[in-house]
């Protein structure tokens, strides 16, 4: 049943004879016998919305989410907490249901909304472009492989093994169809980008060269000299890096990269799984006619008015078609508003003290658990650990009602012991001694 | 009627203000949990060289102020909860509620993507019973639910075009799109590193069979095909078409902006299609957010299978009865990898999926029933007297879910273009159609009203439209000015792409001023 159409029999019947015809099947006359269904959908019979509640519901019952344990996961998503206000406001009308704002005149909201997420963008990165969001973090830093190609032709792309795994993965699935291939760097002893590979790796055919900032151990890497040697040859450089961090750590545009990117699901975004969220996309100067996605403008209307309107079109899909710099359409602007409104929360000071809440964290967390660190320098939110016995680890904490993170091995074969542990700032001090006393249990295990 | 005398859109509030510029220093939402672990100097966690020296130039409000302020934005936004959407190609259906509370549940909203599969059976149970719905209404056997939008699933078709020809050793360079195609499909030919060759559309508004049989030889990859197209014409000679690119060794690729004409009645599948992507947030009721959150699944025949993205969610029979488990199988070696992270779009899959329940096999024929009947009833509306000689049907024949008319008459009798209809329309509360495309017809208005209209709606379009060309009839200057009821007027958009600002300027900074200081106003395509 469709209860979300309105037309009553007679609402039916006096449509057919303005249209002038018999019936529906009228209407169909263009699709030829051959390739009609003919037959029912196999699918089961509408419901009730008390079911379709109920059914969901159970559904979601068999999910064991941030709220029925105490999670360390995070390996590129993290539960932070997001604030009552992104949901009064991104489940406005005005917002939810508009469609990209084609028409600028009605649309000022929208706009506004793209052009204060940019700016924050461009604050948090240190790069003066911004687009207004991109579908997700990997696909952005894929995107920007494509940059590197229509800029400088060339066809190698080069990624620390800190970039996170989908990421890379992605980069490639991507490469394969512009013709670029994509090699990787590893990882140092004290888990960051190993920079004498990297030099060695840099050559007159490199388009591009991948960081990450914390990278996916969570490592803060010493950029400037990565950086310097990535430029060597005239490749560019793209940062991957999480906005939340960066209230406290250097804009990647600092370092003089030519492109950051990102996942912004750690502001004000759901987990759900893995999306929505939003991907963000800054640039140096040069690249504003280049870049991919809508970017909001300032503007003036007839009569002097200040107004915002999509600009650059001429980069875009629906204008330039195969001249298009990218083919991004639909992007993600509720999530985008989701990170400007969540960024206005936390405001210009929040950013740095979240920061230093989560590096402080984070740092007692490595300190209390008391195991061989992969990364024993500097993190933020994330690090990683290696578990002489994991599987009992985890069953133990797990039986406890503690998710202990994230296992390596199933990206890294060279830390198949090792367990990748997220404190957000909802994870007390309570919870990390939680954690620890499992910990105990293995470390104690071994030494017996 | 003077020109302000119609309803027009609601104002606008206050004064246009950034969120930067209510910013003061000292102002708060943010209060942080309290600090439970030694009070180390950051100093001593990270070094000089890596931490930042200022802190961002983020707003400083109250949250009083930040509600305000986004309340207010919000009010200069037109949206489909309000009012009649006839755009084009984007099928702004209704947006159920039921479906906004059901994903916001905690066990989908904070159910951690890199969760193990056991402690995720639900949202993976939920993702298989989606992708057998979609399936069924594709009619093709084999669902990815990964990619981000349609655009995506775009890419992921050619790239999955491209797997399969290098797996039988076939270098091929080209992809076909016909003249009416999306702008994406072009784009998308190129990221994903083949040429361009575009097929003409014949006089009946199908594509044009000979060049197709010109074109299509073994250098060609692919045929991109929306199906019905962009004129809301269902292909009469697809079977045809099908077999002519199936000849030559190329895939078979459905564009699925327009599926919302077709479900439970023709399926991509059945017409010879090899790949198919949907749009979740067109068909499937997801909102559209303003831009997104979209979500672009693919669905594939058996010979494209070996090349899906991965992950892939697997029904796995646990035996004796039980109930099935679900789990992500990663071991795909032909696979053309990941489009992205994890597992996709999940909060859209669950608006869909509520959709698909609520509606079920029925409901979804009928919605595409009445996305049809509407959209025929308004082209015959449109067929009045009064309206047909200013804005004459481009096809005019049954129709699909939309139909364009061509804006030509009304330029050449009353001297007003499409773009100056579209903007008069905004002052009678109504969001325009898709307006110069499909680029085929000149002064094009694609309308698709969708099945969630009433009759009375799409009456009151066709009562608004004929204001406005009676209106231009007695004074075309009126339309060529408007609108004058929206929070602002038409804005200059060639300034704008000159001297592009596109941030707030840092605190001290001015933006940069315009190279020439004639701002003129764009009265060009939108």
């Amino acid at each position: 049943m469709s209860r979300y159409t309105s037309a009553t029999d007679s609402d039916r019947r006096a449509m057919l004879e303005a249209i002038g015809v018999e019936s529906l099947e009228d209407l169909f006359v263009d699709i030829p016998a051959d390739v009609r269904l003919g037959r029912d959908l196999e699918i089961p019979p509408g419901m009730s919305e008390l079911e379709v509640t109920e059914h969901l519901g159970a559904l979601a019952a068999r999910n064991r989410d941030a709220e029925s344990e105490v999670t360390f996961l995070g390996a590129g998503m993290y539960d932070h907490y997001v604030p009552a206000l992104v949901d009064s406001i991104t489940q406005r009308s005005e917002f939810l249901t508009p469609y990209t704002p084609y028409q600028p005149e009605i649309s000022q909201g929208g706009l506004q909304v793209m052009f204060e997420f940019q700016t924050a963008i461009s604050e948090l990165t240190g790069l003066p472009v911004s687009n207004a969001s991109m579908y997700e973090g990997p696909s952005s830093v894929a995107s920007a492989g494509y940059l590197a190609k229509l800029e400088n032709g060339r066809s190698k792309l080069i990624a620390s093994r800190g970039v996170h795994p989908h990421s890379r993965e992605t980069l490639a699935t991507y490469s394969r169809g512009f013709g670029s291939q994509v090699q990787e760097i590893p990882l140092d002893e004290s888990g960051a980008t190993d920079l004498e590979a990297l030099a060695a790796a840099i050559d007159d055919d490199t388009s591009a060269v991948f960081l990450q900032q914390p990278n996916f151990l969570g490592t803060v890497e010493d950029l400037g000299p990565l950086v310097e040697a990535a430029k060597r040859t005239g490749a560019l450089v793209v940062c991957a890096c999480d906005p939340l961090t960066l209230g406290i750590l250097k804009p990647p545009g600092d370092y003089g990269v030519d492109v950051a990117v990102g996942e912004g699901q750690t502001l004000g975004n759901r987990l759900d799984f893995g999306g929505p969220s939003f991907g963000f996309y800054a640039a140096a100067e040069r690249y504003i006619r280049k870049m991919p996605g809508r970017i909001a403008g300032e503007t003036v209307d007839v009569d002097g008015k200040r107004g915002f309107v999509l600009t650059l079109q001429t980069r875009e899909q629906h204008i330039r078609r195969e001249k298009a710099t990218h083919n991004i359409c639909t992007s993600q602007a509720l999530n985008a508003l989701a990170g400007i409104v969540y960024l206005a929360w936390l405001g210009r000071r929040g950013i740095v003290e979240l920061g230093e809440l989560m590096a402080r964290r984070t740092h007692y967390a490595r300190e209390a658990l008391g195991l061989e660190a992969i990364n024993p320098g500097a993190v933020v939110r994330e690090f990683a650990v290696r578990v002489p016995d994991l599987d009992e680890f985890m069953q133990s904490a797990r039986a406890d009602g503690v998710n202990p993170g994230y296992r390596l091995g199933q990206d890294y074969p060279e830390y198949a012991d090792g367990l990748l542990v997220a404190v957000t700032e909802r994870r007390t001090r309570a919870d990390i001694d939680r954690l620890a006393r499992h910990a105990t249990g293995v470390r104690e295990g071994v030494t017996a | 009627m003077s020109p302000s005398e119609v309803i027009g859109f609601a104002p606008g509030g206050e004064e246009t203000v950034t969120i930067y510029e209510r910013s003061q220093s000292g102002r708060r939402a943010f209060v942080p949990p309290p600090l439970d672990v030694p009070e180390t100097p950051l100093s001593e966690l990270i070094p000089a060289s890596e931490r930042r020296a200022e802190p961002p130039a983020l707003p400083e409000v109250s949250e009083p102020e930040i509600v305000r302020h986004f309340n207010n934005l919000s009010k200069k936004n037109f949206d489909l909860d309000t009012g009649f959407y006839p755009l084009g190609s984007c099928t702004m259906k209704h947006n159920p509620k039921v479906n906004e509370r059901v994903a916001a549940l905690a066990g989908h909203a904070r159910l951690h993507p890199a969760q193990e599969a056991k402690y995720a059976q639900g949202a993976l149970e939920l993702m298989f019973r989606l992708q057998g719905a979609l399936a069924e209404v594709a009619g093709l056997p084999h669902v990815s639910l990964q990619p981000s939008a349609g655009s995506h699933g775009e890419l992921a078709g050619l790239l999955l075009t491209r797997a399969y020809h290098d797996d039988r050793g076939d270098k091929r360079t080209k992809v076909l799109t016909p003249d009416t195609a999306h702008g994406t499909n072009p784009a998308t030919v190129r990221m994903a590193g083949y040429e361009v060759v575009k097929v003409g559309t014949a006089e009946d508004g199908g594509v044009d069979l000979d060049d197709l049989r010109a074109k299509a030889d073994e250098e060609v990859a692919c045929l991109m095909l929306t199906n019905p197209n962009t004129l809301g014409l269902f292909d009469r000679n697809i079977t045809e078409i099908a077999r002519i690119v199936h000849e030559v060794g190329a895939t078979l690729y459905y564009d699925g902006a327009n599926l919302n004409a077709v479900m439970g009645i023709s399926r991509p599948g059945d017409m010879g299609f090899d790949i198919v992507h949907y749009n979740l947030h067109k068909t499937f009721s997801q909102p559209h957010g303003g831009g997104g959150p979209g979500s672009g699944p693919i669905a594939v025949s058996d010979r494209i299978e070996p090349y899906l993205p991965r992950p892939q969610i697997v029904e796995v029979d646990s035996g004796n009865g039980a109930a099935p488990v679900y789990d992500l199988d990663f071991v795909r070696p032909k696979s053309i990898g990941r489009l992205r992270g994890f597992q996709g779009n999940f909060g859209v899959f669950v608006r869909s999926y509520a959709y698909i329940c609520s509606l079920g096999g029925d409901g979804l024929r009928e919605a595409s029933d009445m996305a049809v009947l509407n959209a025929n009833y308004l082209r015959a509306r449109l067929a009045e007297p009064g309206l047909a000689e200013h804005l004459p049907i481009a096809f005019d024949r049954a129709c699909m879910h939309e139909f364009v008319v061509s804006g030509t008459g009304a330029k050449r009798n009353l001297g007003v273009k499409t773009l100056d209809i579209a903007k008069r329309l905004l002052d009678h509360r109504v969001h325009p159609p898709t307006v110069y495309f499909p680029l085929l017809v000149d002064e094009a208005m694609l309308i698709e009203p969708t099945e969630t209209e009433p009759k009375e709606r799409l009456d009151g379009f066709v009562d608004a439209l004929r204001a406005v060309l009676e209106e231009a009839a007695e004074d075309p200057q009126i339309a060529q000015g408007a609108p004058y009821t929206t929070p602002v007027r038409r804005l200059d958009e060639a300034g704008a792409a000159r001297r592009p600002v596109v941030r707030q300027p840092p605190a001290g900074q001015e933006p940069p001023g315009d190279p020439d200081d004639a701002r003129q106003v764009t009265t060009g395509k939108v």
